[in-house]
């Protein structure tokens, strides 16, 4: 990855400020982006300017990366009510329920038959998230929050 | 949304919300539009150099006498593929997508503007070459077909999960090169396929030289005769696979 050099998104979206490295087509900034649409909505809908954390959670089979996340947040939040708020990430881990014999497990995301019978046949119960879990605003001095 | 806290002069709201929502809601509306016209949409996924658009082409060609096809193609900076596709007589609308990585929802519907669905059959959207991003974001098709090419590596299902399991059938490309490629063991990604867990059929192609797709063809025209009497329900990339 290049330190230095042109900015280039993932759905075209420029920033004003020079981030430190180059993020290169990476889909996490276009979750980011659907992230801090939903979160200037809510905090609209509040009236509140200024969000103070936003967390999610984002599973191992959702196909996005925490890290790159984190990063990308970084990139996308400036000039919005987020500017400052922190991103908090809950990691979920995978479950799956088998067809067969109906046992719960955790298996590793790339091995996700029933750790009990061996059956393939699965169902994903926990790990795919990728949702908005929380959002925490600060109201203005004068208002309070509109409910 | 669920209940809020209030502390202060924060309030901390509980939200419970799929991120991609906007995009999911999209989807859902092409789909719709799909459903309408009686048009199978088929999205078809690969690492770049696996074979999409030489598929497409033999695909063309066997059946375009049978059926009314169109293709939309996502590329990084050209029109090559859209023109490939055009050579054989067949509407392809491209969609250029600069530095992304993957085609969206929005960038899908954006490209139906230009495309009548009228009179259609079979919609093919080709992906942009990558398999990471486009497994996070439904489109409104209605089923994923993931290319694997005998030349890249036979345990890329359990480098890239997440993928391969929102797969409906996996296509092994190029299979015409597994004589001389000793590496590539087909049981092998037979195996990674399933150890994600659903029983995804896995299929041998060969669309350069002497086409062999009859597999291939013979998919199609299950999904067609199985897909038109009913209209599908709504599908989510991550969240509807399983058993």
């Amino acid at each position: 990855m290049r330190t230095h050099g042109p900015l280039r998104l993932c759905v075209g979206v420029h920033t004003r400020t020079r981030p430190r490295l180059t993020i290169r087509s990476v889909h996490e900034l276009s979750v980011c982006q659907a992230l801090l649409t939903q979160v200037a909505e809510i905090a609209a809908g509040r009236g509140a300017r200024v969000v103070e954390r936003i967390t999610i959670e984002v599973g191992p089979l959702c196909g996005v990366e925490p890290a790159l996340l984190a990063r990308a947040f970084a990139i996308a939040r400036a000039g919005g009510c987020a500017a400052e708020a922190a991103l908090s990430i809950e990691s979920t881990s995978v479950t799956v329920s088998c067809v067969g014999c109906g046992a719960q497990s955790q298996p590793k995301p790339n091995r996700l038959i029933c750790a009990v019978c061996g059956g393939f046949r699965t169902r994903v119960v926990a790990g795919d998230e990728l949702r908005l879990r929380r959002v925490e605003l600060r109201m203005p001095e004068s208002e309070s929050p509109v409910s | 949304m669920r209940g809020d806290q209030t502390s202060g002069r924060g309030v901390v709201i509980d939200v419970l919300q799929d991120l991609l929502a906007a995009n999911n809601q999209v989807a859902a509306h092409n789909r719709e539009h799909f459903d309408e016209h009686g048009v199978l949409a088929i999205n078809l996924m690969s690492s770049p150099g696996a074979g999409k658009t030489a598929l497409l082409e033999a695909t063309i060609v066997a059946l375009r006498d049978r059926y009314r096809i169109a293709v939309i193609e996502g590329d990084l900076e050209t029109d090559n593929d859209a023109a490939r596709i055009r050579a054989h007589g067949v509407p392809a609308i491209q969609i250029t997508t600069g530095t992304a990585c993957h085609l969206d929802a929005h960038l899908v519907h954006r490209a139906l503007h230009d495309l009548p669905l009228t009179g259609l059959d079979l919609l093919f959207i080709e992906n942009v070459g990558n398999l990471v991003c486009p497994a996070s974001f439904d489109l409104g098709q209605h089923r994923n077909v993931t290319l694997l090419s005998v030349t890249e590596g036979d345990d890329k299902p359990a480098k890239y999960p997440v993928i391969f399991r929102a797969s409906d059938l996996v296509v092994l490309s190029k299979a015409d090169l597994l004589d001389v490629l000793e590496d590539f063991d087909p049981a092998r990604a037979a195996a990674a396929l399933r150890a994600l867990g659903r029983d995804t059929p896995m299929i041998h192609t060969a669309a350069r030289r002497i086409p062999a797709i009859g597999p291939w063809l013979d998919w199609l025209e299950q999904e067609l005769g199985a897909w038109r009497p009913v209209a599908q329900s709504p599908r989510s990339m991550i969240a509807s696979v399983g058993a």
